[in-house]
């Protein structure tokens, strides 16, 4: 007998609420994040796992992932050898690491700080006082709490990066957030949730990495509040190149004052479901908002860009840029939405995304979407669904570089604009060697 | 004096009243208000319609019965209360002239006030005009001409009993009885309408063309048009609507559908000037239509509409490319003022090989209206070699207003070819400072950047429609359009 997909979901749900209730039994009920996260139960309780009948869900179904029989705590702590894991660091640089293993804190991988600046653990930040008047004023306070997966994670979220910039700090050194799943459990859910409070004029890069060690499942569902101070500059890079069996449903929630500057790069290359939620809110004059993102996949892989800039104020820009390469039985989605409100005259909202379907199963869907309420702005989208040029091709080979190779190049030299934003060369040159990779090509020159 | 600066035009087109607004009081025969199957049964029989034709009105009703109304849409308002509504009025005089002399002079005069004269149409541009008053046909002109062609042209009640192995046959194949909740509505209680059908290898030698008009207080208008092309043929169908100006809303839930066999092609123009509301939003038309049209192999359809009517628009004229090599084109402009909504666009659905479409569209929005395109572009796994431009662009005229677009793009094979543009802007100062620095007065150059923004479909209009597209955007813009 098939269940139904109803009741599929219903089992997890509830089994994820008993875990609550088992996790409430254990945790200070006494707390001011006690009743977010009570709150936050109560309202996934009542919404439940989205269906395809949301528009926001139209294109991307959770069955088959809701399926599993998940655990929320790992009963082990499980550790591992740093040589096992180096690949998956960007370890030609030196940085700050915030590392968590099935979902709680290594203290032996990671290098923290609390000099100057705090870079160190949620799990410290919600119980000690000290940090109670940070977390009082931006815990909680831009992610959406309508919406259920979000509520889901605040509901568990426990642990964590927890970074806090103060005024004028430049951050010398980018720091990196890696969440691996050892595998130990047959299926694991991973609730990470992050605070990144970037004070004025501060500074910082920060990498962020989701990496499933074996072949069991995992679950990720991350939310990550980001808040950028006047003048503040964020440069936040995500990498996804994690196994088949893997999935990530990240929300990434930015709010940010006046002239700051924020920029995030989405590089989805890797696991089963992608699903990306990406949401500027604007919440000053002179803000610079870009957006961009490199999607190459193949196999029954599935990508879901999901973007929103909100546009309050006047005078702000935002750039979107997100490419796509699908190849195989893979499937691709991007939603893009740009609002801008009746107070944000003087608006430059552009948007772009461009696809290449190479898989004869492979499909897109788009929908870039715009909604204004403002006369006086600039906005324009645009989305194309296409195939390598022909004539580019045969240039090419004519001059005897074979087809493969041929091939690959014009796909990257499709990509490349997004990369041309990526502030660390390190970074750039991994993700080069990854898309080479995915392209299964060695190119003779380093890209 | 030459300071006319876009405030004063807004100011304009906000006090601009509805100057089609009047009211033709012809002696009407109304059925109670009310829906249910004894009302569906009364209307096939007054009618008096064959047993299958009220079984089909059936069958639709209690479908719709089932159905709820769709909230999708990017527009707000009352919901129209479907048991207050009279399904039926005709008017009283049985409609059969020979001359227009014979024509209720009243309703000879409510012609003339729009500008569309019966005489005018027939001497000047050699229009058959099938004139829909309220719901039954009151005068269909040069029937003689076409009859020698072959092609039928009549209304779709003349059709169910002359013509009825054809209705038979092709009506809700295109838009079946419960694709939607109005198209279900439509289906139970379809007042009357127009049919045509161009035999095989016959290129209709004039535009066929049916003024809708809704007249009677309180009584929706379900209009069904079936357009049938066969093997080869090509018609040009025009579409226009005035309505009087009238407090309590109206609904307006047509539907329309159109088949191209192989090699046929089609051309269906509106213009829709339906009473948008008062200034303050109050009254107006709800246009709830459901438009769609089949491509065979090689065929062509053409969707063009201008927009400028009606308190809520729902509208999106939607082709199935589902013969190889087939086309389909949808050019629109959508005007809305003071608090109108629109939510149109299109569907372009490519199932065949080599199948082509383009989609044309500019929203214009002023007051405090909103405007939404929302189209769907989407390309099945059969489709090779399909190819699709898309490109909306929207013009904002004052900070109250909004204009929106949900472009919906599904690309299911690697040989698909699709483009999708959009803008948003408004009347540049620049643009107006350089037509002024040249003589122009700025009245006139805001006028000639809206021709210039609209231009593209304008041109897509047969020309004598294109004159009353001009004369309809005027009304809703007007002092912008020259």
């Amino acid at each position: 007998m098939t269940l139904k997909p109803e009741t599929i979901q219903m089992e997890l749900k509830e089994k994820l609420i008993a875990s609550y209730m088992a996790f409430e039994d254990r945790s200070d009920t006494s707390d001011h994040v006690h009743n977010i996260r009570k709150e936050a139960i109560q309202n996934f309780e009542q919404k439940g796992f989205p269906t395809k009948k949301e528009e926001e869900w139209k294109y991307t179904s959770l069955n088959a992932l809701l399926k599993t029989d998940y655990s929320v705590f790992p009963k082990n702590e499980n550790s591992i050898e740093f040589k096992d894991v180096k690949k998956y660091f960007i370890h030609e640089i030196d940085s700050f690491k915030l590392v968590f293993i099935d979902g709680v804190y290594s203290s032996y991988l990671s290098e923290t700080t609390h000099d100057g600046m705090d870079i160190c653990l949620m799990s410290a930040a919600l119980s000690k006082p000290k940090y109670k008047m940070v977390i009082d004023s931006f815990y909680n306070k831009i992610a959406d709490n309508s919406e259920s997966l979000s509520s889901l994670n605040t509901a568990f979220a426990s642990e964590g990066a927890y970074i806090v910039i103060p005024k004028g700090k430049v951050v010398s050194k980018p720091i990196q957030i890696l969440n691996f799943a050892t595998g130990n459990e047959a299926a694991l859910m991973l609730m990470p949730r992050n605070l990144i409070v970037v004070g004025e004029n501060a500074h910082v890069q920060i990498i962020e990495r989701h990496q499933s060690l074996s072949e069991n499942e995992v679950l990720t569902n991350s939310v990550t509040e980001i808040f950028a101070n006047k003048r503040a500059i964020v440069d936040y890079y995500k990498i996804q190149n994690d196994m088949l069996s893997a999935s990530l449903i990240d929300h990434t929630y930015i709010s940010q004052k006046q002239e700051s500057r924020c920029t995030v790069h989405t590089f989805s290359f890797g696991g089963k479901l992608t699903r990306n939620n990406l949401n500027f809110y604007h919440e000053g004059e002179h803000i610079d908002s870009t957006l961009k993102g490199v999607t190459i996949i193949g196999d029954h892989q599935h990508v879901d860009q999901h973007t929103l800039v909100a546009h309050n104020h006047p005078n702000c820009e935002s750039h979107q840029d997100y490419k796509g390469i699908f190849s195989e039985q893979s499937t691709g989605v991007f939603n893009g939405k740009i609002i801008v409100k009746k107070e944000a005259q003087k608006t430059n909202a552009f948007q772009q995304n461009n696809n290449i379907l190479t898989g004869d199963k492979a499909s897109i869907n788009t929908k870039p979407q715009l909604e204004i309420f403002a006369d006086d702005v600039k906005c324009s989208h645009g989305c194309t669904i296409g195939q390598l040029d022909k004539k580019a091709l045969f240039y090419l080979r004519s001059r005897g570089i074979p087809e493969k190779e041929a091939k690959a190049l014009l796909m990257y030299a499709f990509a490349h604009n997004v990369l041309d934003t990526v502030k660390i060369p390190e970074i750039q040159k991994r993700i080069n060697k990854i898309i080479a990779s995915k392209l299964g090509v060695q190119l003779g020159f380093d890209l | 004096m030459n300071k006319y600066t876009e405030i004063e035009l807004k100011k304009e087109l906000e006090t601009k009243e509805y100057a089609y607004g009047f009211y033709t009081d012809i002696e009407s025969d109304t059925f109670a208000v009310g829906l249910n199957e004894g009302i569906v049964r009364a209307i096939s029989l007054k009618k008096n319609e064959p047993e299958w034709m009220t079984d089909w009105r059936l069958e639709a009703f209690r479908a719709w019965e089932k159905m709820i109304e769709p909230e999708w849409a990017n527009v707000q308002y009352v919901k129209p209360n479907f048991q207050n509504i009279s399904y039926y009025s005709s008017p009283k005089k049985k409609p059969e002239y020979n001359s227009l002399d014979e024509v209720d002079p009243e309703l000879l005069d409510t012609f003339k006030r729009l500008g569309i004269s019966l005489d005018e149409q027939k001497i000047l541009s050699g229009v058959a005009v099938d004139v829909v008053m309220d719901s039954t046909s009151v005068a269909t002109t040069y029937k003689k001409t076409l009859a020698e062609k072959g092609i039928i042209f009549c209304s779709i009640s003349e059709a169910i009993q002359e013509h009825p192995e054809l209705v038979k046959k092709y009506l809700g194949t295109v838009v079946p009885q419960r694709d939607n909740f109005y198209a279900a509505l439509n289906s139970a209680v379809f007042s009357d309408g127009s049919f045509c059908y161009i035999p095989k290898g016959i290129r209709c030698p004039m535009e066929l063309s049916t003024y809708f008009r809704i007249n009677q207080a309180g009584t929706g208008q379900f209009e069904r048009t079936l357009v049938i092309a066969d093997e080869g043929s090509y018609v040009s169908y025009l579409e226009g609507c005035t309505a009087p100006s009238r407090d309590e809303n109206q609904l307006h839930a047509a539907v329309v559908e159109l088949i191209a066999m192989d090699d046929a092609e089609i051309k269906y123009s509106t213009v829709q000037n339906w009473f948008p509301g008062d200034k303050e939003g109050k009254g107006g038309v709800y246009n709830f239509v459901t438009k769609r049209g089949l491509c065979e192999k090689r065929a062509k359809i053409s969707w063009t509409q201008v927009e400028t009517g009606s308190a809520i628009t729902w509208k999106y004229p939607s082709c199935i490319l589902k013969g190889d090599d087939s086309i389909g084109e949808f050019y629109s402009i959508a005007v809305t003022n003071n608090y109108q909504q629109a939510d149109t666009g299109t569907k372009m659905i490519h199932l065949g090989k080599n199948t082509r479409s383009t989609i044309i569209s500019k929203g214009i929005s002023a007051g405090n209206s909103q405007n939404s395109y929302r189209g769907l572009v989407q390309i099945s796994p059969r489709a090779e070699n399909a190819r699709n431009f898309s490109q909306c662009d929207s013009l904002l005229m004052g900070n109250s207003c909004g204009a929106h677009t949900f472009p919906y793009i599904e690309a299911k094979n690697k040989t698909a070819q699709i483009e999708h543009e959009a803008t948003t802007s408004k009347i540049g100062e620049d643009q107006v400072f350089y037509c002024n620095q040249r003589g122009i007065p700025t009245e006139k150059a805001i006028s000639l950047i809206v021709n210039g923004f609209t231009r593209e479909v304008l041109n897509k209009l047969p020309m004598e429609f294109a004159v009353e597209a001009q004369k309809l955007l005027e009304i809703s813009l007007e002092g912008s359009v020259g």
